[in-house]
């Protein structure tokens, strides 16, 4: 942390890197974060983190949860008073710390420098900088907070009112040549619409308005997120605002704007919001420079467009807004595509550098009484300000088995989990309790902390006094108090009931399933063979490809033919990939790091066995029913256009007029979702016709034009050479009619209010890109859902984009969503990392608090087995020596995730979940 | 050549933390490095994130 890159030597493989580390004037080792510095420090200066819009001292931490929580002082405000050196306790301040240089060696390196907001005060029509109630998103973001400077309070920064009005003005930065930023920034319409609507849920009667010019809302579920913020009363007016003008008096902000149908309209606004674009960082080019990368015209990094990630250096990759804006799922994509792109060529030397934590004894707590350590944590002010922490110690300690209390600043902190390993060996205590914040991200670390003293980790329990307390009783301090107590005393009542728990462990079959043969499916064999594991893959038509076999072109001019031509080689060549041609997976049993498949072939069925499975089955064509298609041979789908180009059939190059419609079979109540690349498709393609016939006459029909990021700029090339784009409105969509041979195309333009009649030669549709039906079927195999239109459900829309929610099965392309191939290419590769970090295990790890049947109790009621959503328990039918014919509920422990679905709905008691047994879970209730 | 069995991570935002995690699951020594002094980057500067509301922490 606080260190640049000076210099890069070296090559793919081995490269020697130089870092300056820049001095805090703390010492990291001595530092426990405890703020003391902080409060103490008599400068004040505008807090970067806060957007000026709050000071903080020299001496600080970017954000209270900043990792690691180690203070720095700013030297350039520093005065050097010695204040803080006199108040640390841990006499952590060092003045005279230097800067210093470290030489470290690596294989590869990625580059995920990140953005910079574009500066709106630049463009001084809007008034951010002049007018005090115009803020940037950012600076919105950091109002919306409830640890901002204004703790999560919507008010005008003039007078501290609540606003009524609030509007937000799209494109600030993006989509503006004369700014010299032409493209798209890919993430502010959701953005604006997201804070839009949690505005509104700060503030009830707020009225947000959206101005803008297409609604970029492309991704997985983005539409109906829209939609949604509509009917919850966020207002949408498609209009480009050219500036903002101020009432003096009141501050309130005036926008002039004109409608489609060529009305202007002056409105008042209390607040204004501008949606900035995504820039290159200022430091881009010196990046550039030191990694000897080249950056495109914007000073992004440049990367190929089906080779993406990487950089024009071997060795070097770029992801996240630092290769081109985005949002964060796609972020988050390219990192973990980044992970096995960057580690492929390391493969051999997998493991050589990385330190195995040395096992500790295990403490044998049998037969023991329990002696109970309360650790309560003060949380900062999170707890302490609203809690009496001093008085719940005070109370703790009259518990009985409790044998030890303490009271920390931060109970997470690494040098309290030092002093908690200390106390458990010193006070030999055998149960944990810690009482602060949630166990949703907490527990796994006190585990660890117990873990690391030989204590098994399930005779720790938490209370959360956090989330549960203070958070939700800030104004009532003596309640609130009360209330803490009870958790803990709950907590410390479970605490006594709470018995070792075993994780089961089994060995990893180091081997890859990969459902498809299309471009994601290819590119995710590939990765993982490079990776060194072996890989089967199975496609059910005679030859690999998929839908990339019907795309011709690319906007970088690059030849998908040639790319898949290379693909089925490598695929082919490759000794660790088996191809299974013509064939389907029959059967899957097993669980995680254990999977054993049946795929049927032509030659017969073949069993593999393998740890992972990465499904790529793709996407299918929406074979449109509206607009004669299938009627009459001038209309066409897209895809259909592109082949006839590619052909360069005459008839096609030759012809005069085109009419294109978007969202065809999408956007509709049918298939209510975007399908991502049909406005670039429709606008390749008419650079691609204007190409062969400059003369050709070409209409695009759409609902929003979605070319985002870069390929904005091939929107206004086809605007520039002619391309014609009229919108039209979901309620009224353009009609086709064939008269006396011809086609005739009726659209409304939206400006002169007129319906237009076009005789067209060629019609073409978007067809929508609808998921295979029987993907259900595969789903059902797998024991993985599908989202609300059929596509298959990740297990996070944004942290784990890649991955179901069981473990060991990953997504890449079509199946998850529509997208473009470079979109796939990069998903195939992140479902490859995220494989490749079970398959690199030795063995699999399954958590103890899982469901233990009793068969004694258990009538095979098969009610657990309907309600469990992870196929983890079934009725198993067992004939004894006797003859007699014993049912029983049997559970499978890797795929059981503890829910307790199971417990709630047994009628005879005989399953339930270990660490959260009945009698565990009565005595909270019992304690409070 | 000696293939060295580390990689480096320039930025410590969510695609640094990302990426790392993802390596050092796999076996490579990491090499995370950011300018600032902790990490996040601009997703720490952030309230919530859509769809799930998550606070961006």
């Amino acid at each position: 942390m606080n260190c640049d890159v000076e210099s890069v030597t070296g090559g793919e493989g081995d490269f020697t890197v130089r870092i300056r580390k820049r001095p805090r004037y703390i010492d990291p080792a001595k530092c426990t974060g405890c703020a003391v510095c902080f409060t103490h420090c008599p400068i004040e200066t505008p807090d970067a983190y806060n957007l000026g819009m709050d000071v903080v001292p020299a001496v600080s931490i970017n954000y209270q949860q900043q990792v690691p929580r180690i203070f720095t002082i700013d030297r350039d405000i520093c005065l050097g008073c010695g204040l803080c050196f006199e108040v640390c306790e841990a006499r952590a301040v060092d003045y005279l710390q230097k800067e210093e240089s470290e030489d470290i060696k690596v294989g590869s390196i990625i580059i995920s420098a990140g953005s910079e907001l574009f500066a709106s005060d630049t463009k001084s029509e809007f008034g951010h900088g002049r007018f005090k109630n115009v803020l940037s998103c950012l600076e919105f973001e950091r109002m919306l907070s409830a640890s901002g400077p204004y703790r999560g309070l919507v008010l005008r920064p003039s007078d501290g009112r609540e606003p009524r009005k609030l509007a937000f003005i799209q494109c600030v930065g993006s989509r503006d040549a004369r700014a010299g930023k032409d493209y798209c920034s890919a993430a502010c319409c959701m953005y604006a619409v997201k804070e839009a609507v949690i505005a509104k849920e700060h503030l009830h009667d707020l009225q947000p308005t959206i101005f803008f010019m297409d609604m970029r809302s492309f991704g997985k579920d983005f539409d109906k997120y829209v939609d949604r913020a509509k009917e919850g009363g966020v207002r949408f007016v498609r209009s480009r605002v050219s500036n903002v003008e101020e009432n003096l008096h009141t501050n309130t902000l005036i926008i002039k704007y004109e409608t489609e149908d060529g009305a202007f309209h002056t409105e008042e606004f209390d607040m204004v919001v501008l949606s900035a674009g995504l820039s290159a960082p200022q430091t881009a080019e010196e990046l550039s420079k030191i990694f000897g990368i080249e950056l495109t015209e914007f000073k992004f990094a440049k990367t190929k467009e089906l080779e993406p990630l990487v950089t024009t250096h071997p060795g070097i990759y770029a992801i996240g807004t630092f290769q081109g804006p985005k949002d964060i799922p796609e972020t988050v994509t390219q990192s973990s595509a980044a992970a096995s792109l960057s580690s492929a060529a390391l493969a051999e030397a997998r493991g050589t550098l990385i330190t195995k934590p040395v096992p500790v004894e295990p403490i044998d707590t049998r037969g023991q009484a329990p002696r109970i350590g309360v650790f309560i944590c003060h949380c900062g002010i999170n707890i302490a300000g609203y809690v009496d922490v001093a008085q719940v110690e005070e109370y703790v300690k009259s518990l009985p088995d409790v044998v030890y209390t303490e009271r920390n600043l931060f109970t997470c902190s690494q040098d309290t989990q030092e002093k908690m390993k200390q106390v458990i060996k010193e006070k030999g205590l055998n149960r944990v309790v810690v009482a602060s914040c949630t166990p949703r991200t907490h527990e796994p670390l006190f585990q660890e902390t117990c873990e690391g003293a030989g204590l098994n980790s399930y005779l720790f329990e938490m209370a959360n006094i956090r989330d549960q307390c203070s958070w939700v009783h800030m104004t009532q301090r003596k309640e609130a108090t009360e209330k803490a107590k009870s958790l803990v005393r709950m907590a410390v009542n479970k605490a006594r009931r709470l018995q070792p728990l075993e994780r089961l462990r089994f060995p990893v079959t180091k081997k890859a399933l990969v459902i498809g043969g299309g471009l994601a499916g290819m590119t995710a064999a590939i990765g993982t063979a490079n990776q060194g594991f072996d890989v089967c893959l199975v496609e059910r038509e005679k030859e690999l490809g998929g839908h990339l076999r019907h795309i011709h072109f690319t906007l970088s001019g690059e030849n998908p033919q040639e790319f898949l031509k290379n693909l089925q080689y490598q695929v082919t060549q490759n000794e660790k990939i088996t191809t299974l041609l013509s064939s389907r997976v029959k059967k899957i049993d097993g669980f995680v790091g254990n999977y054993k498949t049946t795929i049927e072939t032509p030659k017969g069925d073949v069993e593999f066995d393998h740890g992972v499975i990465i499904v790529a089955t793709g996407a299918k064509e929406y074979k449109p029913t509206e607009y004669l298609y299938g009627k009459d041979p001038r209309v066409l789908t897209q895809s259909e256009l592109e082949q006839k180009l590619a052909n360069s059939e005459k008839d096609v190059t030759n012809a005069n007029t085109f009419v294109m419609i978007q969202c065809v079979g999408s956007r509709n109540d049918e298939h209510p979702y975007c399908c991502r690349f049909c406005c670039t498709q429709a606008v390749k393609n008419a650079l691609e016709i204007i190409k062969r016939n400059p003369r050709a006459n070409i209409y695009v029909l759409y609902r929003d034009i979605r070319t985002y990021g870069m390929r904005e700029l091939a929107f206004r090339e086809a605007r520039e050479k002619g391309v014609i784009f009229l919108r039209y409105e979901q309620e009224e969509p353009p009609s086709l009619e064939g008269k006396n041979g011809k086609l005739f195309v009726s659209a409304k333009d939206p400006i002169i209010g007129e319906k237009l009649r076009i005789p067209a030669d060629y019609v073409v549709l978007a067809a929508a890109t609808v998921p295979y039906e029987d993907s259900a079927e595969l789903a059902r195999m797998l024991k993985v859902p599908l989202n609300e239109d059929g596509f298959y459900l990740e297990a996070h829309m944004k942290l784990r984009p890649v991955d179901f929610s069981t473990d060991g099965i990953f997504m890449a392309g079509l199946c998850h969503f529509p997208k473009f191939m470079e979109e796939s290419v990069i998903q195939a590769n992140a479902a490859v990392a995220r494989a490749c970090t079970i398959l690199t295990l030795e063995e699999i790890e399954v958590p103890g608090t899982i469901a233990e049947v009793n068969r004694a109790k258990c009538s095979a009621c098969g009610f657990c087995e309907l309600v469990c959503p992870s196929a983890a328990v079934k009725v198993k039918e067992e004939v004894d020596r006797r003859g007699n014919i014993l049912r029983y509920a049997e559970v499978t422990a890797a795929l059981c995730k503890g829910c307790g679905s199971c417990a709630a709905s047994c009628r005879s008691g005989a399953i339930d979940i270990k660490g959260f047994d009945n009698s565990q879970v009565m005595s909270l209730i019992e304690a409070f | 050549m000696n293939k060295v069995g580390a990689v480096l991570v320039v930025g410590g935002g969510i695609g640094g933390m990302q990426a790392a995690l993802d390596l050092a699951d796999s076996g490579f020594l990491v090499y995370l490095l950011d300018r600032k002094p902790g990490i996040g980057g601009m997703m720490a500067q952030l309230d919530k994130t859509f769809p799930t509301n998550d606070c961006a922490m």
